[in-house]
């Protein structure tokens, strides 16, 4: 079944066309898959440059720019272009999966509270309100400082590189998932009472069914939006988190973490602290041009407003 | 109104209590616990001493049970010694929390200044190239890292150009009105910089859709000046909708203020949680943590009453 039978046949040219219309999110776009082909291809990159990510030099540091390292090397004089490349894996793997995580609870929670409705709607609501409310990064340090092996998982695990991967996805996803909930909610509640609904659950067609063939297509788009916006926030968390100690953990390497041996050197090398976080700032910025660009495209009755 | 505000205040202090227990729950939670700390300070101390401290202390006890008993002392104003400072707590949060206040309070006064202006500037010409230009600069204020955006402004104004101090609140030995003017010059910077494009871009869109009622259009037809139109019709619309959104960003503005604070060495309240929650000062990081939620709490609900307050239309619905 191609694309255009599943949506409505306008749908998917006119969301092209008014994507396209929208240059900064398809340049976005563009610049996005690039650098994301880029962080893929890092080993491909080490092996052009004839060098690697964690290969120490101590007599060639803090050197400018050259052929064999196209954006000099850092305070141990590993490759800053290779180190920048793999560190974008991780802020990009973090950033997508942390944002996809949020949304799946969201996407729950909302679906839950607007077809269930009453109390627990009232409730379900009430906490998004709470949540919404609460200081963001104070609590994600608390989170993140937290020692899991005192919650009973295994110390190989809980101290581990690759955990703290995880466990910045988990603890964004735990503020990160009340706007998507919103959404969900409110989009269930307008198909809900919609006739074509009323005549599936009256010809007796199961939850499931509904859920599956009526809800979720309606709910689908101003998720998949929220979605993208949330990812370079999802970034800058772990990015902050990281730079004051408390993200991704050593020998892995985001660009968070890269930026705090580069404040220590800041007054010597102030080159090395420009890098990564333009690499931040870039990613995130695309994300949030493109989420911009998808909702003008996806609904363009809202597009006058915002 | 009275029995709406009785309902959303008993509401913001259930909220409060959870996070209290909550906050209390996860401190217990961080590496170490202050009988360690005080294993490693002192070589002659035995696993008996441990032992009977913690008895002492409460610390064999249940979570509930000493969390109860925290919150019975809380009540009565008492929140502890931080271990850090040798202080009662509150005598250590104070100073800090002035210092914040003043840092978010100009940086949101400054921020709205840009906001404002700048929004009235895009939303009379959607589209346009002022419009794009403005827009792409808010973007730009929301997607930059905090802390980059803090480093960068060092590397600037205080490596190469040498004009300002790189972190701190006053010179040793000049504790001056001028001088501490210097050391806040950085900070607000950055934090003006990292809201002023959130705000705009709700200003934006609350002057867009203002712009576009009917008496607007009334008063266009009548030959009403574009100053006239935009300061005496749309603005006093639009304002609604940004001051509740602005109230909202107590918590952001805080979370900002965490981060720029720790940049630049700047001792406030953002800074005291993150050296409270490093340092393993339990009281002082429950105490700091519970006043920012509390504050952001009492930021929320007061941009509820003033949003019910500025437009009688919700006030009818309810």
């Amino acid at each position: 079944m191609r694309a255009s039978e599943v949506l409505p046949a306008n749908r998917v040219p006119g969301l092209m066309r008014r994507f396209r219309r929208r240059p900064a999110a398809l340049v976005s776009l563009v610049l996005l898959l690039l650098l994301g082909a880029l962080c893929l291809a890092a080993p491909l990159v080490a092996r052009l440059l004839g060098t690697d990510a964690e290969t120490i030099d101590l007599l060639g540091r803090f050197q400018p720019p050259s052929l064999a390292h196209p954006l000099g090397t850092d305070e141990l004089g590993r490759d800053v272009l290779l180190r920048l490349l793999y560190g974008g894996r991780i802020s990009l793997l973090v950033g997508i999966g942390g944002a996809l995580f949020a949304s799946a609870i969201g996407v729950g929670i909302g679906i839950l509270s607007g077809w269930v409705g009453g109390p627990l709607d009232r409730f379900l609501m009430r906490v998004t309100d709470a949540v919404i409310a609460l200081p963001l990064l104070p609590l994600l340090i608390v989170l993140a400082a937290v020692d899991l092996a005192k919650l009973g998982l295994p110390l190989a695990f809980a101290g581990g590189a690759t955990a703290s991967v995880v466990r910045i996805m988990v603890i964004v996803a735990l503020f990160g998932w009340t706007t998507v909930a919103r959404l969900a909610r409110a989009a269930t509640l307008s198909v809900k009472s919609r006739e074509f609904v009323l005549a599936a659950r009256a010809m007796g067609a199961p939850p499931a069914r509904i859920l599956r063939s009526h809800i979720l297509p309606n709910v689908a788009a101003p998720v998949v939006v929220a979605t993208t916006l949330s990812v370079g926030n999802v970034i800058l968390a772990e990015s902050v988190l990281s730079f004051l100690g408390l993200g991704i953990q050593p020998p892995l390497a985001s660009w968070g973490t890269m930026l705090t041996n580069a404040q220590e050197l800041i007054f010597g090398s102030p080159a090395l602290a420009i890098w990564p976080g333009l690499s931040i700032f870039l990613t995130v910025l695309t994300f949030n041009l493109m989420g911009d660009g998808l909702q003008e495209a996806l609904d363009p009755r809202q597009s006058r407003h915002i | 109104m009275a029995p709406l505000l009785v309902r959303r205040g008993i509401e913001t202090l259930l909220v409060l209590l959870v996070m209290s227990f909550l906050i209390y729950a996860l401190i217990g939670l961080m590496p170490g616990d202050p009988i360690d700390l005080m294993l490693s300070a002192d070589p002659r101390f035995t696993t008996a001493d441990a032992a009977r401290l913690k008895a002492l202390y409460g610390l064999d006890r249940p979570l509930l049970e000493r969390y109860f008993l925290w919150l019975g002392r809380a009540l009565t104003g008492d929140f502890g010694y931080s271990r850090l400072y040798g202080q009662p707590v509150f005598t250590v949060i104070w100073p800090r929390l002035l210092n914040t206040l003043l840092l978010m309070g100009t940086s949101f006064a400054l921020a709205l200044l840009i906001a404002i202006p700048a929004g009235i500037v895009a939303a009379l010409r959607p589209r346009s190239f002022l419009d794009t230009l403005v827009n792409m600069l808010a973007f730009a204020g929301f997607s930059v890292p905090s802390f980059w955006l803090s480093l960068m402004l060092i590397v600037l104004f205080a490596v190469t150009l040498g004009w300002l101090p790189a972190g701190g609140v006053a010179s040793v030995g000049d504790g001056g009105l001028w001088d501490r003017l210097t050391y806040l010059v950085l900070p607000v910077a950055a934090l003006t910089l990292l809201t002023a494009g959130t705000f705009l871009r709700f200003a934006r869109a609350a002057l867009i859709e203002a712009l576009q009622e009917d008496h607007i259009r009334t008063a266009r037809a009548k030959g009403c000046s574009t100053a006239r139109i935009v300061l005496a019709h749309a603005l006093p619309n639009a304002l609604i909708p940004i001051v509740t959104v602005v109230a909202l960003h107590f918590g952001s503005l805080l979370s900002g203020a965490l981060v720029v604070e720790t940049v630049f060495s700047y001792l406030g309240m953002g800074k005291l949680i993150y050296d409270a929650i490093l340092g393993n000062d339990y009281n002082l990081a429950l105490a700091a943590l519970l006043l920012g939620t509390a504050l952001t709490l009492l930021a929320n609900l007061a941009a509820d009453l003033v949003y019910l307050e500025l437009d009688p239309r919700i006030h009818e619905s309810l």
